[in-house]
């Protein structure tokens, strides 16, 4: 029987013992004595956030296809087994074999979100593990990165020994081949880390100079190891079909916010949205084949005996063969008490014939994200969702019998001005005026408008990069007005508002954008006390303020200060195949309002077409 | 059409709560493919209930949960099946067709359960036991000579002296521990830690400074002709 890494006094004190005793239908367990390689894939939230991402999935199955590999999970311990673990000193373990991280080869770390920086540190801190990359010697894990985050990855540069840029579907066999060649010659850490940087997609913070100009900005960023390419290539699945794909993912005991069978059924986005991200990291849009999608979703099912199926995608309606798939999971499991979770679709007759078979209209509700109030604001982000479209899809829905709508936007857009903001509180009545249009004995009982505002965020790599942010006091001011507006309103009764804490977003802005030095002040917040700064119960901004403080670290460098077209950004040296100049070209086009067709409609020439896949090639095949 | 599924629960399983056992067979209908029946309406729920929750940290080697089936399975195959999908931890013992009879379902049936209670070196592992002290013998028949042995129930919202005595129906050494016949289900229901509390207060003995692990052995319904005697739920009801 396998031993576990905590004792029984301790799983019987903490919170959902489930997060760490491994066992999950599914979860693979090997011989230690076998495998060449023990990785520990690491998600640094807690168990339920880390079991939902399908990332890992997919990286897991793969990586356990390979005889001489074990792949093992590792999520960060909730609070209170932290403190236990600290006071105790028992270190952090992988789920399935309960060994230290710190005996492993590797530790992967995906980075989805900002607010996770501190998390790495602990996961790091508790694993035994030096937190600067440059303390490691050949005793512990090779210490990688990947996941969205990795496409500014200076803030986090010191605590990396590599990071993967791309998708993990490529070059991960090659990784470990060098590190398992490396291991046979007898090589240090350092050979293995300079074979990696000839690798594709792979970089190697340690080997690279940053110089900075007296204002702070940088000077230079180059490579100081002979093996170290000055620029890395994003790496791409061109054929997702033709890919990896859990066919049997790990079921959780416990609940888990994504407690179902997930068909990706397209990456990346043909919309072009400039404030959107992954809308250009994952250019050029790849889809899956519906018939493989199908043969999935029959495996995934029965090997999961999960209950409900999803669909993901950045923009399921713009997958080519949507309308076929849903047809046939309905058809196919509606009977056997299959939940089919719809993602939020464009409102249409299809898609409202459809929600109307899979759920109930009478509990559910409809979701837009017009993303701004006014048109004008609209064709800035160049989100190609008029008023027109918005009301005459709520309208149908109405008559449907639906009388939820969900509302999302942005505020703190590039250009914003107080009638954008004030729009949005009139989109939101022009919507229930619309269903109180509606004869009363038709329509059922009392409309509910809810609306969210966050806070608009520049991210790297999109045509805001060059975006100025505001300051906190700003964005609270932005959203009384919006709060004050609705309260103006016709059917303010109908309507509710809420918006997205200030203070992470301004934390979140500067690490978004950030640079090396900020490594820094993560490393204070962290010693400070900061650990899951995601979950509202346990952020602490005023550790946060004192860490910036602390370490004479200026937030308004990173949100407040203009950048010049010429700037150097951090994260230059990588290539997503989308250029700097068309971005700088639709930047331009935004501060002009002008909108930019997308990528079926017109070849705009971002630069992905070089990666001849997916929606480039679409009308050549 | 119905059947009552014996497992054990064993291992680290023992971690696993009642409503995520729950989860999990839910979960494993669908992977062994049992032809399950479903309730109707939007969001159809398996026809399934269990017998008696077992608490978090506790083994046992007589759960049960019935289920309503919706078409014929032979029960050595529905075994076999469930098996093959089950995790290390939890093993169908049995699967056995049981009458429709609503009064028959297990959750209805459950009057009593036995547990064997070991005595461990300490809280850290529930695999290091240690013997009864020997003069423990005849602290338990002192213990269960007395007419009355009142104890406070907490519930989340007061809290009440019981007599908990008639509820013990057994309580014995019984070379490997303690072992306990307890009143269980809707009607009378009472848990082991309980007991052991009362004994060590009975004993003088602070409740912390011996740590117990608790094993439940089986849950039994009363047999419809002679209501004094207790029969495992797998031998109650069954076609």
């Amino acid at each position: 029987m396998r031993k576990l890494a905590l004792n029984d006094e301790i799983l019987l004190k903490i919170e959902k013992p489930a997060r760490y005793i491994g066992n999950e239908v599914n979860s693979v367990m090997k011989d230690p004595e076998k495998v060449d390689i023990r990785f520990a894939m690491c998600f640094p939230d807690v168990y339920e956030i880390g079991m939902s991402h399908l990332g890992i999935q997919i990286l897991y199955d793969m990586f356990n296809r390979r005889d001489d590999v074990w792949c093992e999970r590792v999520y960060s311990p909730w609070i209170d087994l932290d403190q236990i673990m600290r006071d105790e000193h028992i270190p952090l373990f992988a789920l399935e074999s309960q060994d230290p991280v710190r005996e492993f080869d590797f530790l992967g770390i995906t980075i989805q979100y900002e607010m996770c920086y501190t998390n790495i540190l602990q996961v790091l801190d508790l694993s035994g593990i030096p937190l600067h990359a440059c303390d490691r010697d050949d005793s512990v894990p090779i210490v990688i990165g990947g996941g969205p985050c990795t496409y500014n990855p200076e803030p986090l540069a010191e605590f990396f020994d590599l990071f993967y840029i791309g998708d993990g579907e490529t070059v991960y066999g090659q990784l470990l081949d060098a590190y398992k060649e490396t291991k046979a010659n007898g090589g240090s850490r350092k050979d293995f880390l300079e074979k990696a940087a000839e690798i594709e997609g792979i970089y190697v913070p340690g080997f690279y100079d940053v110089s900075y100009k007296e204002d702070g900005t940088i000077a230079s960023f180059v490579p100081v190891n002979p093996h170290a390419k000055s620029t890395i290539q994003k790496q791409m699945v061109v054929n997702l079909t033709d890919t990896y794909y859990p066919k049997a993912p790990v079921v959780p005991f416990i609940k888990v916010t994504q407690d179902r069978v997930v068909l990706e059924i397209q990456r990346g986005c043909i919309r072009g949205c400039r404030f959107c991200q992954a809308g250009m990291l994952y250019r050029p849009t790849r889809e899956r084949d519906v018939e493989t999608l199908k043969q999935y979703a029959y495996q995934m099912l029965k090997n999961t005996g999960h209950e409900e199926i999803s669909l993901s995608s950045l923009s399921s309606s713009d997958y080519s063969q949507l309308k076929e798939l849903v047809t046939f999971l309905i058809e196919e499991f509606k009977g056997e008490g299959i939940n089919i979770s719809l993602p939020s679709l464009r409102i249409d007759a299809f898609s409202l014939d459809v929600m109307g078979q899979v759920q109930d209209i009478r509990k559910s509700s409809l979701t837009f994200a017009p993303e701004a109030g006014s048109q004008r604001m609209r064709d800035v982000i160049n989100k190609g969702l008029t008023e027109e479209i918005i009301l005459d899809g709520a309208g149908q829905a109405f008559e449907g019998g639906w009388n939820k709508v969900k509302l999302y936007f942005m505020l703190g857009l590039p250009t914003e001005t107080e009638e954008d903001m004030k729009e949005i509180a009139h989109l939101a009545d022009k919507i229930a005026r619309r269903y109180y249009e509606i004869p009363k004995e038709e329509r059922n009982g009392k409309c509910q408008i809810t609306t969210s505002t966050s806070f608009f965020i520049p991210k790297p790599f999109t045509p805001f990069q060059w975006a100025t942010m505001y300051s906190n006091e700003e964005y609270i001011a932005r959203a009384a007005i919006v709060k004050h507006e609705f309260q103006e309103q016709l059917n303010r009764k109908s309507l509710k508002y809420h918006w997205h804490d200030a203070e992470v977003t301004v934390l979140e802005g500067v690490f978004a954008r950030g640079d090396r030095k900020l490594s820094d002040v993560i490393l204070e917040a962290y010693r400070l006390g900061c650990i899951y700064d995601s979950w509202t119960e346990s952020f602490d901004n005023e550790k946060w303020m004192k860490a910036f403080e602390n370490t004479g670290t200026d937030i308004a460098f990173y949100n407040l200060r203009k950048r010049d077209v010429d700037e150097i950004f951090p994260w230059d040296f990588i290539d997503i195949g989308v250029t700097k100049e068309f971005l700088y070209q639709e930047w331009q086009r935004a501060l002009k309002g002008e909108v930019t067709p997308n990528c079926r409609v017109k070849c705009s020439g971002c630069g992905a077409m070089r990666y001849k896949g997916g929606v480039c090639i679409e009308s050549k095949n | 059409m119905k059947a009552r599924i014996k497992f054990r629960k064993y291992g680290v399983m023992r971690f696993i709560g009642h409503l995520d056992v729950m989860r999990f067979f839910q979960k494993a209908m669908r992977r062994a493919g049992i032809p399950i029946a479903f309730t109707g309406g939007y969001s159809p729920h398996m026809i399934m209930s269990f017998a008696q929750p077992l608490g978090v940290g506790v083994t046992s080697d007589g759960e049960y949960l019935d289920i309503e089936l919706k078409e014929e399975i032979d029960a050595l195959e529905a075994v076999r099946r469930l098996n093959e999908v089950m995790v290390e931890g939890i093993e169908v013992v049995n699967f056995r067709r049981i009458s429709d009879e609503k009064k028959n379902s297990g959750m209805t049936i459950v009057a009593a359960a036995s547990y064997r209670v070991s005595l461990l070196e300490s809280s850290r592992s529930a695999d290091i036991t240690r013997a009864l002290p020997p003069d423990w013998d005849g602290k338990i028949d002192a213990f269960m000579n007395q007419d009355s042995i009142v104890v406070l129930k907490k519930t989340k919202r007061s809290e009440m002296e019981v007599d908990i005595k008639p509820m013990i129906y057994q309580m014995r050494e019984d070379g490997e521990g303690i072992y306990l016949f307890l009143a269980a289900g809707s009607e009378q229901n009472l848990k082991p830690d309980l007991v052991m509390a009362a004994f060590m207060e009975f004993i003088g003995k602070d409740v912390a400074s011996v740590p117990f692990h608790y094993h439940r052995t089986d849950v039994y319904a009363r047999q419809a002709k002679d209501k004094d005697t207790f029969i495992p739920l797998d031998a109650a009801g069954v076609l």
